[in-house]
C-alpha cells in the first residue's frame, strides 16, 4: 500500500504492534499452564519453586483421571468412527447430484454445529434415559456422533469441492462400475480429506463435556468432566497436568490436518492437471 | 439423428436420475440419525414447554370437577371432595410431589400447602371442605383452585410467559409475574449484553489481525496463522482452565501485578463479570478472525493500490474501500461469535459469579438441579429460536461454502 | 466399505449392552471428607468384597434427586444426604425404606441416626473459619463479627441456598440462638434474614461444594467463610494451613446414607452401609477428618486428641443451633426458589 510514506509505515506498525498483542493474548494464557504442571510445588503461580513430574504421577496414579482418559478414548474413538462413516457417506450424496430438499436436509445435517450445547445436553438426556441408553458407552458414543458428525460434512464436502466429477464420468466410461470407481478414484483422493474430518471429530468428543455432564454416568466420566469437577471443586495442578497433555495432543491433531489439508490441495491440483 | 438424441437424453436422464437416487441412498443414514437420534430429542423437549400433564396425571378428579368451575367465587363442594380423593391416592402412590411441585412454580408456598393439607386429609364420609379449610385457609382463596385449575392441561402458555417473567392471573389475564419470580428478563438482557460485548471485543481486536495476515505473503501468514489455530484446537475446558488459573486471587497475573508494583494489594478478577468476558472473547476470537481473514485475502490488492495512486490517504482506502469490501466477514465473523456466545455454559460457570450466569446456566439449572422441566424447555425454546434465527441470517449472507470450520 | 461393516458392528455391540448391570455407585461430598471416606470405608469395601465400586460427588440439593428419578436416569445407588433431604426425599418415595435388619439393627447406631429411609453417617457443624495467617490480630468471635467488613475487610464465602444462611443472617442481627426458628417462621422473620443479607451482598462469595471454602481462605479470595468444620481442620492436618474455627452459635446436623429407590444394587448398598456402620471402621474417620459418627461404641475408639476438634464435644456443642429439619422440610422448596431469585439479581 503506501508504505513507503511516513505516516503510513507508522500505520504499519501500528498494525503489526496490535496484532501481535492480539496474538500474544490468544497464545499466552495456554502457555502459561504448561510450565505450571512441572511445579514441584503446589500454588498456582509463578517463579516456580522447582520442577518436577510430581503432578504427572498424580495424574497418571489417580484412577479418577486415569479412568477418564480411557472413557474418554472409548467414546471419542467409538463416536470418531460412526460420525466418519456417516458425514462421510452423506457428503459423498451431497456432492453426487442435487435432490429436492436439499437445503433442507442440510439444514439439519448441519443443525448440531449451531444448537446450543445445554439444549442438546437436557433434550437428550430427557430422551435417551427412557431407552437406557442414559449412563452408557453408547447413549455418550451415540451423541457425540451427533455432535461431531456435521464436522465431518463440513471437511469432506471441501475436500470433494475441489474435485472434478468428470473423473468418474471418465472412469465410468472406461468401463469402470461405481464401486470400482469409487474405490480407485474417489477414496484416495478424499482420504485426506476423510481422515482430517475424523480427527475432527475425535476432537469435538475429546472436547465435550455439556453432553457428557448430563448424560453420562459416573461409569463413563471423560477427561473433560473430570477437570469440571477439579476446576469446580479441588483446584490442584493436575488440573494443569491434564491441560498440558490435551493441549500437547491438540497440536498433534492440528499438526495432523495441517498437512492432509495441504496434501490434499496438492492432490487436488495433480487431479486438476489430469 | 433425432432417435440416437432423444436416446441420449433419456440416458441421460436415467443416469441424473440413478446418481440422484444415490445420492439420497448416501445421505440417507446420517440424516435419519440425526432425526432421530438428535433433532426428535431436541423437538420432545420443546414441546414440554407448551405441556401441562402433573396435575391432569395425579389430581384427575379434581381438574375435572374444576373444569367447569365459573372461576367466580370457590367451587362447589364436590372439587374439595375431588382433591381430598386425589390427595390421599397420590400420597399412597408417592406422586403427590410431582403435582404438588407444579403447582408450586404458580404459587410460592404451594407445595408446603399440598403436604400439610395432606398430612391432615378428612376421613372417608368426613366433610372434605370443612376439613380442607380446617387444614389451611388458603383452601378458601380462590386463587389457589385458579392455580390447580389453570394447571389442567394438556397445553399451557405458563411456561413460556414466566420465561418472559408473565403470569396469568386468576381471571387469566396475562400479568407482571411477582417481583421475586421474575428474573428472565434479567437474564436474557444479562445473556444479549454479554455476547454482544464479546462481539465488539472481537470484532476490534480481529479486524487488526486479519487486515495484517491478509496483507502479508502466504508463507508469512501461514505462520502467524497458527497462532490463531492452536487455541482454535485447544479444548474450551483447557482454555477456562487456563483463565481459571490466571485469574486466580493469588495466580499468575495478580502475582505478577503485585511483584511489578503495578498494584498494592490482589484484585478480585475471577468470579466477575470482567473475567467471563475476558475468557469468552478469548476463545471466540478465532472464529471472528478466520472468516475475516478468508474475505480480506480475497479484495484484490491492486485496489487499494489504484486508489492509494490516485492520492488517498490510508485511512480514507480504508474507509472507501477495504472497509465496505470486508463487510462481509465483518458479519460472518460476528454472527458466528455471537450465536455462540448466546448458549456459552461451561465458562460463566467457572468463571462468573452469580449474577454473571447466562440462559444456559438457567436452563441446566432448572432441568438438573430442580426438576422444573417445563421452565428448562420454555427457556430452551428462546435460546434456540434466537439462535436458529440468528444462524438464518449467517447462512444467508456467508453461504453454505463459509461454514468451514479451519 | 469395511469401515462401514466395522462401525454397524460397534454400533450393535454398544447399541446391545446397555442393560449391563452397573457398579455400585455411591455418592459424597467430594474432597478431603471423601478422601477420608475412601481410606476407611470404600477401599476396605472393596478389597473385603472383592468388587467394584465407583464414587461420584454432589453438593446437594433435593432437586438433583428428583431430576435423576424422574428422568428416569438414576445413576447413584448409596447417597449421602442432608437432614432435610432425607425427610422431604422420603415422604416424596424417592428412597428405600431401610431394613434395619441388614445393617446392624437400629440398637447398633446412635437414636438420632435411626430413621426409616437413612442411617446415619457423620455429625457435624457449619462453622465460621477464617485464616491466622491472614487475620493476625484479634479474629473474628462470632456471627456478627461476619458482618463487620471494617474491621476484617474482603470477601465473605457463603453456602449458595437458603439454609443455614438465614440462620446465619438472624443470628448475626441479634436474635437469639434459641428463637431463631421461631423468628424464621414468621414471614417478617424471613423479610429481615434476606434484608440482613443484602447488606453483606457486595462482599459474598457463594461456594456449593465443600471444599470450597478452605480453598477460598487459602488463596485470600475470601476473608471469612461458613464452612464443615471437618474440612477446616483437614487442612490445617493435611496442608498445613492455619485455619481458625469459631464454634460460637454453630450449627450442628446430621448426615445420612440413603438407598435410592429402584437401586439395582441393593444387596451390596446394604452391605456397604453394614460395613460403613462398624464401630471399627467409624472410628477411624475422625482421625482424618474430625466429625462426629453415629455407631454405638466408636466414641470409645477415638483417640483422645481429636476429641477438640470435633463437633460433638461438650465446649463444641455449648452454643450450637441444631439446624431445623422440620423447618426446612416445610420451608426447603419455598425459600430455594426464592433465594435463587434474590441471588440471581
Amino acid at each position: 500500500m503506501s508504505a513507503r510514506t511516513p505516516a503510513g509505515r507508522l500505520g504499519r506498525a501500528a498494525l503489526w504492534a496490535v496484532t501481535l498483542a492480539v496474538l500474544l493474548f490468544l497464545v499466552a494464557p495456554i502457555a502459561a499452564i504448561v510450565p505450571l504442571s512441572f511445579s514441584a510445588g503446589s500454588f498456582l503461580h509463578y517463579p516456580l519453586p522447582g520442577l518436577s513430574l510430581r503432578w504427572y504421577r498424580e495424574f497418571f496414579e489417580s484412577a479418577f483421571w486415569f479412568d477418564s482418559v480411557i472413557n474418554s478414548l472409548i467414546i471419542g474413538a467409538g463416536a470418531t468412527a460412526l460420525a466418519t462413516t456417516l458425514g462421510t457417506l452423506a457428503a459423498l450424496g451431497l456432492w453426487l447430484a442435487r435432490f429436492p430438499g436439499r437445503g433442507l436436509v442440510l439444514a439439519v445435517l448441519i443443525a448440531p454445529m449451531v444448537v446450543p450445547s445445554v439444549v442438546v445436553a437436557v433434550g437428550l438426556l430427557f430422551a435417551y434415559a427412557p431407552v437406557g441408553l442414559a449412563n452408557t458407552y453408547a447413549g455418550m458414543i451415540l451423541a457425540h456422533t451427533a455432535l461431531a458428525s456435521p464436522f465431518v460434512v463440513v471437511t469432506v464436502s471441501a475436500t470433494l469441492a475441489g474435485f472434478d466429477r468428470t473423473l468418474l464420468r471418465a472412469a465410468a466410461a472406461s468401463g469402470a462400475g461405481p464401486a470400482r470407481a469409487f474405490r480407485r478414484i474417489v477414496l484416495p483422493l478424499i482420504a485426506p480429506g476423510v481422515t482430517a474430518g475424523a480427527l475432527f471429530a475425535f476432537a469435538i468428543s475429546l472436547d465435550e463435556v455439556v453432553v457428557a455432564l448430563f448424560l453420562a454416568g459416573p461409569g463413563q466420566r471423560t477427561l473433560p468432566r473430570q477437570m469440571f469437577a477439579g476446576l469446580n471443586e479441588h483446584l490442584s495442578l493436575a488440573i494443569a497436568a491434564a491441560a498440558t497433555l490435551l493441549i500437547a495432543l491438540s497440536i498433534l491433531l492440528m499438526a495432523t490436518v495441517w498437512w492432509l489439508r495441504s496434501r490434499s490441495d496438492r492432490l487436488a491440483g495433480a487431479a486438476d492437471r489430469v | 439423428m433425432a432417435d440416437a438424441a432423444a436416446g441420449l437424453a433419456r440416458r441421460v436422464r436415467r443416469a441424473g436420475l440413478r446418481r440422484r437416487a444415490a445420492a439420497v441412498l448416501l445421505v440417507a443414514p446420517l440424516l435419519l440419525f440425526l432425526l432421530i437420534g438428535f433433532a426428535a430429542p431436541i423437538a420432545a423437549l420443546l414441546a414440554r414447554g407448551v405441556q401441562d400433564t402433573e396435575v391432569p396425571r395425579v389430581l384427575p378428579r379434581v381438574t375435572a370437577a374444576l373444569a367447569d368451575w365459573d372461576g367466580q367465587g370457590l367451587p362447589g363442594p364436590d372439587a374439595f371432595a375431588a382433591l381430598a380423593e386425589d390427595m390421599r391416592e397420590a400420597r399412597a402412590a408417592g406422586t403427590l410431589a410431582q403435582a404438588a411441585t407444579r403447582l408450586n412454580y404458580d404459587i410460592n408456598g404451594f407445595r408446603t400447602l399440598m403436604f400439610a393439607t395432606a398430612r391432615r386429609l378428612p376421613g372417608p364420609g368426613e366433610d372434605a371442605q370443612a376439613a380442607l379449610l380446617a387444614a389451611d385457609p388458603a383452601w378458601g382463596e380462590r386463587a389457589t383452585w385458579a392455580a390447580i385449575r389453570r394447571a389442567g392441561g394438556p397445553v399451557t402458555d405458563f411456561y413460556l410467559l414466566a420465561a418472559i417473567d408473565l403470569k396469568r392471573d386468576e381471571a387469566g389475564r396475562i400479568v407482571a409475574a411477582p417481583a421475586e419470580q421474575a428474573i428472565f428478563r434479567d437474564v436474557l438482557v444479562r445473556t444479549l449484553g454479554i455476547s454482544l460485548l464479546v462481539t465488539l471485543l472481537c470484532l476490534v481486536a480481529g479486524y487488526p489481525v486479519a487486515a495484517l495476515l491478509a496483507s502479508l505473503p502466504t508463507r508469512q501468514a501461514a505462520v502467524l496463522l497458527a497462532f490463531v489455530l492452536l487455541p482454535f484446537w485447544t479444548s474450551l475446558l483447557v482454555r477456562t482452565a487456563a483463565w481459571v488459573v490466571l485469574l486466580q486471587r493469588e495466580g499468575v497475573v495478580n502475582t505478577a501485578l503485585l511483584g511489578l508494583g503495578l498494584i498494592e494489594a490482589p484484585v478480585q478478577m475471577i468470579f466477575t463479570r470482567f473475567a467471563v468476558v475476558l475468557a469468552m472473547a478469548h476463545i471466540l476470537l478465532p472464529f471472528m478472525i478466520l472468516p475475516l481473514y478468508a474475505v480480506l485475502r480475497a479484495i484484490p490488492p491492486g485496489l487499494g493500490r489504484a486508489a492509494a495512486s490516485l492520492g488517498a490517504p490510508p485511512w480514507r482506502v480504508f474507509l472507501r474501500v477495504t472497509w465496505p469490501l470486508s463487510l462481509p466477514g465483518v458479519a460472518a465473523g460476528s454472527l458466528m461469535v455471537f450465536i455462540q456466545a448466546l448458549g456459552y455454559y461451561i465458562t460463566p460457570a467457572l468463571l462468573g459469579g452469580a449474577s454473571d450466569q447466562m440462559i444456559s446456566w438457567f436452563i441446566a439449572f432448572y432441568a438438573s438441579r430442580t426438576v422444573n422441566w417445563g421452565m428448562a424447555a420454555a427457556l430452551s425454546a428462546l435460546l434456540l429460536v434466537a439462535t436458529a434465527a440468528l444462524f438464518a441470517v449467517y447462512a444467508r449472507l456467508a453461504g453454505e461454502a463459509r461454514v468451514r470450520v479451519a | 466399505m469395511r469401515p462401514l461393516m466395522l462401525a454397524a458392528a460397534l454400533a450393535a455391540a454398544v447399541v446391545a449392552a446397555p442393560a449391563e448391570a452397573r457398579d455400585l455407585t455411591i455418592v459424597s461430598w467430594g474432597g478431603a471428607y471423601q478422601d477420608a471416606q475412601r481410606a476407611v470405608y470404600f477401599q476396605p469395601f472393596m478389597q473385603a468384597r472383592g468388587i467394584r465400586l465407583l464414587e461420584e460427588t454432589w453438593d446437594g440439593g433435593i432437586g438433583v434427586l428428583r431430576a435423576k428419578m424422574q428422568s428416569g436416569a438414576n445413576n447413584w445407588d448409596v447417597v449421602q444426604v442432608e437432614s432435610e433431604e432425607l425427610l422431604v426425599g422420603c415422604e416424596e418415595g424417592l428412597f428405600e425404606r431401610i431394613d434395619w435388619a441388614r445393617v446392624g439393627g437400629r440398637e447398633a447406631y446412635r437414636p438420632d441416626a435411626v430413621h426409616e429411609c437413612g442411617v446415619g453417617a457423620i455429625y457435624y457443624s457449619f462453622i465460621l473459619a477464617y485464616d491466622r495467617a491472614r487475620i493476625t490480630g484479634e479474629g473474628p468471635r462470632s456471627w456478627a463479627d461476619f458482618w463487620d467488613v471494617q474491621r476484617f475487610p474482603g470477601k465473605r464465602a457463603l453456602r449458595r441456598g437458603p439454609k443455614t444462611n438465614l440462620e446465619i443472617a438472624l443470628l448475626a442481627d441479634g436474635v437469639p440462638a434459641n428463637q431463631v426458628y421461631a423468628a424464621l417462621r414468621t414471614e417478617a422473620g424471613v423479610e429481615r434474614a434476606f434484608t440482613k443479607l443484602d447488606q453483606l451482598r457486595p462482599h459474598l462469595v457463594w461456594w456449593t461444594a465443600g471444599a470450597q471454602p478452605p480453598q477460598l481462605l487459602a488463596a485470600g479470595e475470601v476473608a471469612m467463610a461458613s464452612a464443615y468444620n471437618g474440612r477446616i481442620s483437614a487442612a490445617n492436618k493435611n496442608d498445613g494451613r492455619n485455619f481458625a474455627i469459631v464454634w460460637t452459635n454453630n450449627l450442628y446436623t446430621i448426615d445420612s446414607w440413603v438407598i435410592m429407590k429402584g437401586s439395582p444394587n441393593l444387596a451390596s448398598a446394604y452391605a456397604f452401609i453394614a460395613f460403613a456402620g462398624q464401630p471399627q471402621a467409624q472410628a477411624q474417620l475422625p482421625p482424618r477428618i474430625p466429625y462426629g459418627v453415629p455407631a454405638v461404641g466408636a466414641d470409645a475408639l477415638i483417640p483422645a486428641e481429636v476429641k477438640p476438634d470435633l463437633p460433638t464435644t461438650a465446649a463444641n456443642i455449648a452454643t450450637a443451633i441444631q439446624i431445623d429439619d422440620a423447618y426446612w422440610l416445610e420451608n426447603i422448596d419455598r425459600l430455594t426458589q426464592r433465594f435463587n431469585a434474590w441471588a440471581a439479581r
